[in-house]
């Protein structure tokens, strides 16, 4: 992140309050992760030791130190989404993709294609548990996701099947 | 620029676009809505009146709940009654322009038809009459059950419009209690109303309130908890994307009760929609003189910042949610100090902290009075609450009924039970601190005592309901694998705890598990139920604790050789 671009986010917090988990959040909705430059910018610039962020950006799972690909596709793995099967959705984006994750049901979770074009992770939930299973592509949300209606959606993005 | 707070003048501006005199046509564009395509219908809409030059006004409402039938739209011809219309697509667009030029809708799309909507602060909007083919909203199955206090305007009002909220009575109970009520008044009618905490635990909140106005110093904050941390709960979502004034006209009431100049929502960064139309609304109290210096001229100074939080769970804990609030992990700490203790609060100041629906509750209370307000619901259990109704059920969607609604009521009469015609086996409450209800217990009425007696919470109002498909030791296993990637790690119970109660629940489904595992399973649950620091911990084994108590045999079966 360039360095002017850090400082206008900076500026849009006037006040100490929320300022730390705003700015951060800012940055990974930006970049899609947070930098390490950044965040050592950061530091810097807002006078808040490099491990103390650190800790933040792991603790909260809103936030990740992995670059992601063109395209980040979110799955959400709320309980709603669960008993209705995103754990077979999430199997068959794997599949579709050809990529293969840790699967633990943690924030963390993020795998990227060898070519850089999709970046798959997991969410708590987006609170729109009426359409479950639920998944989102750069910020649009897809209700009834189920394995048939995936590469359809993943064909809008550029996929293609192999 | 903050002007001198003129509310019939909104008034009056709103009921003209409610009821602009020429067709209306509204389309549901919460998160919901416009996942399933609300926003193409919207745009599609809006070329084709312009195309045709249609005399139409065209905007945007929120979700009225019904969220199995979006996208919705409702269709107002002077006169007529307010139809509304379900499922609707793109290609429905120029059928319903057509339809409403000629002063009619299309009954095929119609869900139900609402002659008049009483939006309970004290205004009822009368539409009309006629379509009586249409069925009344009163008798459809979904909302025939169901008691709109909270979700009074949602679905109606465009929210991105604070003189529609005017309209139906929005800022009069501010008004009321600025200018002709003091803090006395008010907290002695929040006790007296029964009003407890809508986030779980069920404090009541005019005791809270009491606490934070009497805690020394002069400098008082009130936070909203927004940030909804329950997977399968989205009801604040709706009620901040559909009527976010509401919340804060709660707000104002409760900051002026309260001597509190500064007020804060926590919201999860998840919600980006309800965070877009909070900060517009608040920017449209600012301009009306509702927030600010000298707000509704009652020389009383009050204003809201927004913090946004990055998921965990844990920060649901009130003194894990300032730690966040202040830029820090959001590890427990224990009370006391409480948040409402000097030094325990945002930066040391004595802070109250309520839930998004504990504040939407805030202005029907000052504005029907305690009385009637308490007439609501059951003994202990005032008013009504707003529950996710999700998971495997046939009617989806956002149910609000008075508390002490069973559970037959709200699965199987309002959402119809199983979805697909399967069986309904349970329904898990509270979220992740919850337990799961087996279906022979559904004569349980939702309150806070009886939900605790079956060894469940009420939460924030999540139910997920189960069927003869779900696998409950599987169920136990995701909640477990959430609160062990939730758990903050500061106590032992908590952390090591919940990490074994997870190896031993994947042995078990991984079938190597032996009837002694089982017995460690109890013990371990027991254990961090009672020593673990915060709520997290102490809630986390119920899904466990509750799946082994009525569904034992679904465990003993993983372990039969």
């Amino acid at each position: 992140m360039e360095e002017k671009t850090l400082e206008e986010i900076i500026a849009r917090y006037d006040s100490p309050t929320g300022k730390v988990l705003g700015i951060l959040g800012d940055i990974q909705r930006s970049e899609g992760y947070i930098p390490r430059e950044t965040l050592e910018m950061l530091s810097v610039k807002i006078d808040v030791r490099i491990s103390q962020l650190y800790s933040i950006v792991t603790f909260y799972s809103f936030f990740s130190l992995k670059p992601v690909g063109e395209h980040v596709i979110t799955i959400c793995m709320g309980t709603a989404c669960h008993v209705r099967g995103a754990v077979g959705v999430l199997d068959a984006l794997e599949s579709l993709l050809d990529i293969h994750g840790d699967t633990t049901e943690d924030g963390k979770f993020s795998v990227t294609t060898k070519d850089n074009k999709f970046t798959v992770e997991i969410a708590r939930c987006f609170g729109a548990c009426s359409m479950a299973p639920v998944l989102q592509i750069d910020g649009t949300l897809y209700g009834y996701a189920n394995p048939d209606t995936l590469p359809a959606i993943l064909e809008q993005y550029g996929w293609r099947a192999a | 620029m903050t002007g001198v707070f003129d509310r019939a003048a909104g008034e009056v501006a709103g009921q003209k676009k409610i009821l602009p005199g020429k067709p209306r046509i509204a389309v549901g564009l919460a998160t919901c809505g416009i996942a399933v395509g609300g926003e193409k219908v919207y745009e599609r809409l809006q070329e084709i009146i312009k195309k045709t030059d249609a005399d139409i006004s065209l905007t945007k409402t929120g979700c009225i709940g019904y969220c199995r039938e979006e996208p919705l739209v409702n269709i107002t011809i002077p006169g007529k009654p307010l139809v509304i219309l379900h499922k609707v697509t793109e290609e429905d667009a120029e059928g319903i322009v057509e339809a409403v030029k000629k002063g009619t809708v299309p009954y095929k799309k119609a869900l139900c038809r609402v002659p008049s909507w009483d939006h309970v602060t004290g205004t009822v909007i009368t539409y009309g009459n006629g379509f009586d083919e249409i069925p009344l909203y009163a008798d459809v199955p979904f909302f025939k059950h169901q008691k709109k206090v909270i979700l009074r305007n949602a679905g109606f009002i465009n929210p991105e419009d604070i003189d529609e909220y005017l309209a139906v009575g929005g800022y009069a109970t501010a008004e009321q209690a600025l200018t002709r009520m003091d803090s006395e008044t008010i907290i002695s009618e929040v006790e007296k109303s029964g009003l407890r905490g809508r986030g779980g635990a069920g404090f009541p909140t005019g005791m809270k309130w009491r606490i934070t106005r009497d805690a020394p110093g002069a400098a008082k904050y009130i936070i909203c908890n927004a940030d909804e941390g329950d997977p399968g709960a989205y009801m604040n979502r709706n009620e901040m994307e559909s009527d976010p004034h509401m919340l804060i006209e709660g707000m104002i009431i409760g900051a002026y009760a309260m001597g509190a100049k500064k007020g804060l929502i926590y919201i999860r960064a998840e919600y980006p929609l309800a965070i877009r139309r909070l900060v517009h609304a608040i920017g449209e109290a600012r301009a009306l003189g509702l927030l600010g210096k000298n707000i509704i001229g009652a020389g009383f100074d009050f204003d809201i910042r927004i913090a946004t939080g990055a998921g965990a769970f844990v920060c649901g804990e009130s003194t894990a949610l300032v730690a966040s609030i202040e830029g820090r992990t959001g590890r427990p700490h224990p009370r006391p100090p409480r948040l409402t203790d000097p030094g325990g609060g945002l930066w040391g100041i004595p802070s109250d902290l309520n839930n998004v629906e504990t504040w939407c509750n805030i202005p029907v209370i000052i504005r029907n009075g305690s009385g009637w307000y308490a007439k609501i619901g059951a003994e202990k259990n005032a008013g009504t609450k707003v529950f996710s109704l999700v998971g495997k059920v046939d009617r989806v969607g956002l149910v609000e009924v008075p508390l002490g609604t069973s559970l037959n009521t709200i699965v199987c009469d309002i959402g119809n039970g199983g979805a697909q015609g399967k069986k309904v086996k349970a329904v898990q409450t509270g979220g992740p601190s919850g337990g799961c209800i087996p279906v022979r217990l559904f004569d349980t009425p939702v309150n806070y005592e009886s939900l605790n007696a079956v060894g469940s919470i009420m939460g924030s109002g999540g139910i997920v309901v189960m069927d003869e498909d779900t696998d409950m030791v599987d169920i136990a296993r995701y909640f477990i694998n959430f609160a062990t990637g939730e758990s903050c790690g500061k106590c032992v119970p908590c952390r090591e705890g919940l990490r074994h109660t997870l190896i031993l629940l994947n042995r078990l489904i991984a079938r190597k598990g032996t009837a002694k595992d089982l017995e460690t399973l109890a013990l371990l649950a027991d254990t961090i139920k009672n020593t673990s620091l915060c709520g997290l911990g102490q809630s986390a084994p119920n899904p466990v604790l509750t799946t082994l108590a009525y569904f034992r045999e679904e465990y003993d079966a993983l372990v039969k050789p």
